[in-house]
């Protein structure tokens, strides 16, 4: 079932009545959910991913604009018609209840012709036990089970009644690094499996790059970007997008374009066809920047910190506005760590610039 | 080692000795003076040890009078006041307007004198050389026929005796259940809404059981203090309570010693112990139902 969002908008009224206006929490969401995908919300908190998700499982109404499923439109239906299951941060389990009860909830609450034989109710919540690999602890009360075996539950129990769309609002976000990983390979299998349209909430980048089909990025109620993963990566459309997305972090840098060459402080670093002269924003990815001794942005070096694999060089530059400057590279050309500097020779795929004023791409 | 077991003696010393002379020496007090036959309060001396108190506290028919409108109170108010409350609570947690409001209007009883109370109950009930009392004028108004509540027929007195009761206790229990209902996660009631819960299920199987802990602290504090009743009997009928046929347990121990038929610690004591015994099985019976019942 895809799920399409035109022109909403939910505005809250603004609780110091001092400032007035209203505080606009979704602003103009406007864009399709293609069936069967997994979508990642991934914004920075208060930015409004919790209430979109809210209009779209029907908690909320929106101010303004329509929501559809399919070719249904849901706006104005109440949430239980919608078909939608719901995940919560917190899990919600009914902790006076065991498992089996807990996911058979549901469908005990279907009515008239929709109401479902004893055994059926069983079977069904036995499927979705099975599903999420749970079904050994039917007799358990959440409160006598681990985070992630609470976390299964409740996604067992928001797929029992077979929903349209499935919503999970910051799933991992109560977990351990460990389970995290492991979880988020679980609800990526789950969906696979099910093949239900699934859109989930996160304030993690990676979590959201790791099992996303699609990344919609959200700031202070605006979409920034809709993209896949790996685009959302490569291409961002503004700096805060840049900044968002990736570990460790974009190298931020005050830059100048003069006669299509790109200078980051004294160092003339790249060549930028086509962008006319003026001041810019420059982002570098870690992995965009290779030790070179004949490299022309020359930098100083702070530490070099040895991850096995690769090695994170930390380092300091005249023209840096982010804190922690680092650059990955393989263990092989790592700098020595008595060295006082360090040059390096960014590769201009990794290199973005971003308007001085509106913070938006400039592309070369 | 030895020191600091010393130690651990000397920090619960004032908890002990507190509880030692206040609580403990007053009850195997109690249990010994209730065995004392013929027992001499001038002479503090006694003719020997048996059952005799007991048996004739409970031949005594103002004591059965006294355990007969003990039980009624307790059966008839209790459930009463905490569905009363629940209701309260339920509806003061529905509102948005005005909650505050409400919220003060029905605590203001918990926090208002007893003898202002009083007062106003005689207001309502007492007939009076000038009036009828302004239940009765309400009762005429309506073409019945008035009746003497507080020198009345005992239905009368006991009605009024368990209204003000519930009326005396619900501010508590609303203000207990009120908390109660507010610190259930909003999250449950969300979840159940996204499964098209409808509300009395809602109620049943995830208010009820949530709340259910404060629940039973108020049904088994309401057991102990409707058992416990006697200032209340006062307020309302006067301290000649055998006279009135209102007489609770509590009032007939105290009768007993100070009364002005007075005097008899050992009758007391017996009356006092059985109390005991009453309220201890009726806490147990409570605990047991409870573990099938309460979710913690």
């Amino acid at each position: 079932m895809k799920v399409v969002l035109k022109h909403l908008t939910k505005k809250f009224p603004n609780r110091n009545k001092k400032i007035g206006g209203d505080v606009i929490a979704v602003n103009d969401f406007d864009f399709e959910i293609p069936d069967g995908k997994l979508i990642g919300l991934l914004g920075p908190s208060g930015c409004g991913k919790s209430t979109a998700l809210n209009l779209i499982c029907g908690l909320l109404e929106p101010t303004e604009g329509q929501i559809f499923f399919g070719e249904d439109e849901v706006t104005n239906l109440p949430p239980e018609v919608r078909g939608v299951g719901l995940v919560f941060q917190n899990y919600a389990l009914y902790p006076h209840m065991t498992v089996q009860q807990n996911i058979s909830f549901p469908l005990q609450n279907l009515k008239g012709d929709k109401k479902l034989p004893k055994e059926e109710i069983a079977r069904r919540a036995k499927e979705a036990a099975k599903l999420v690999q749970i079904d050994g602890l039917l007799e358990r009360k959440p409160s006598e089970m681990s985070g992630g075996q609470q976390q299964r539950v409740a996604i067992a129990r928001a797929l029992v009644k077979m929903p349209k769309v499935l919503l999970l609002d910051e799933p991992l976000s109560n977990l351990d690094a460990r389970l995290r990983l492991q979880t988020r390979e679980e609800i990526r299998r789950i969906q696979r499996e099910t093949g239900i349209t699934t859109i989930f909430v996160t304030h993690d980048q990676e979590e959201a790059m790791s099992i996303s089909d699609l990344i919609v990025v959200m700031k202070d109620g605006m979409i920034q970007q809709i993209d896949e993963p790996q685009d959302v990566y490569d291409d961002p459309v503004n700096l805060f997008v840049a900044k968002f997305l990736g570990t460790p972090a974009i190298n931020v840098f005050e830059g100048e374009v003069k006669n299509g060459r790109l200078i980051i402080g004294e160092d003339d670093v790249i060549a930028v066809p086509g962008v006319a002269d003026r001041k810019v924003y420059v982002g570098i990815r870690p992995e965009g920047l290779e030790p070179d001794p004949e490299g022309s942005f020359r930098c100083g070096l702070v530490n070099v910190e040895v991850m096995g694999r690769d090695t994170s060089v930390v380092y300091t530059h005249g023209g840096a506005i982010s804190e922690n400057l680092r650059a990955i590279v393989g263990s092989g050309k790592r700098p020595a760590k008595t060295e006082k500097t360090v040059n390096f020779r960014p590769d201009p795929l990794k290199v973005h610039l971003f308007d001085h004023e509106t913070e938006e791409r400039i592309r070369f | 080692m030895k020191s600091s077991k010393f130690k651990g003696w000397l920090y619960l010393l004032p908890a002990i000795l507190f509880l030692g002379i206040f609580m403990v020496y007053p009850l195997i007090d109690v249990m010994i003076y209730s065995v004392e036959e013929g027992y001499n309060f001038v002479s503090q001396t006694s003719d020997g040890y048996g059952l005799f108190n007991y048996s004739y506290v409970l031949h005594d028919p103002y004591f059965l009078q006294a355990v007969k409108n003990t039980f009624l109170i307790v059966v008839i108010t209790v459930p009463l006041s905490t569905g009363f409350a629940l209701l309260v609570a339920l509806a003061l947690n529905s509102i948005q307007k005005l909650r505050n409001l409400f919220q003060t209007v029905y605590f203001l009883p918990y926090v208002t004198n007893t003898l202002a109370v009083g007062l106003v109950f005689m207001i309502l009930f007492k007939p009076t050389a000038y009036t009828d009392g302004m239940v009765n004028l309400l009762i005429q108004f309506f073409g019945g026929e008035g009746v003497d509540f507080i020198e009345g027929p005992y239905w009368a007195k006991m009605f009024v005796m368990c209204f003000y009761t519930i009326w005396v206790v619900l501010p508590f229990k609303v203000l207990i259940l009120t908390s109660a209902l507010a610190s259930v996660n909003q999250d449950y009631y969300n979840a159940a809404k996204i499964d098209g819960t409808s509300k009395g299920r809602i109620f049943r199987r995830i208010t009820l059981p949530m709340i259910s802990p404060m629940l039973f602290y108020l049904i088994i504090t309401g057991f102990i203090g409707a058992f416990k009743a006697y200032s209340d009997e006062v307020a309302l009928f006067g301290t000649d309570l055998n006279g009135a046929g209102m007489n609770t347990i509590v009032g007939y121990v105290y009768d007993m010693l100070y009364g002005t038929a007075g005097g008899y610690p050992s009758y007391a004591s017996a009356a006092a112990i059985i109390l005991f015994v009453i309220v201890l099985t009726i806490t147990c019976i409570n605990l047991m139902v409870s573990k099938k019942t309460v979710h913690y």
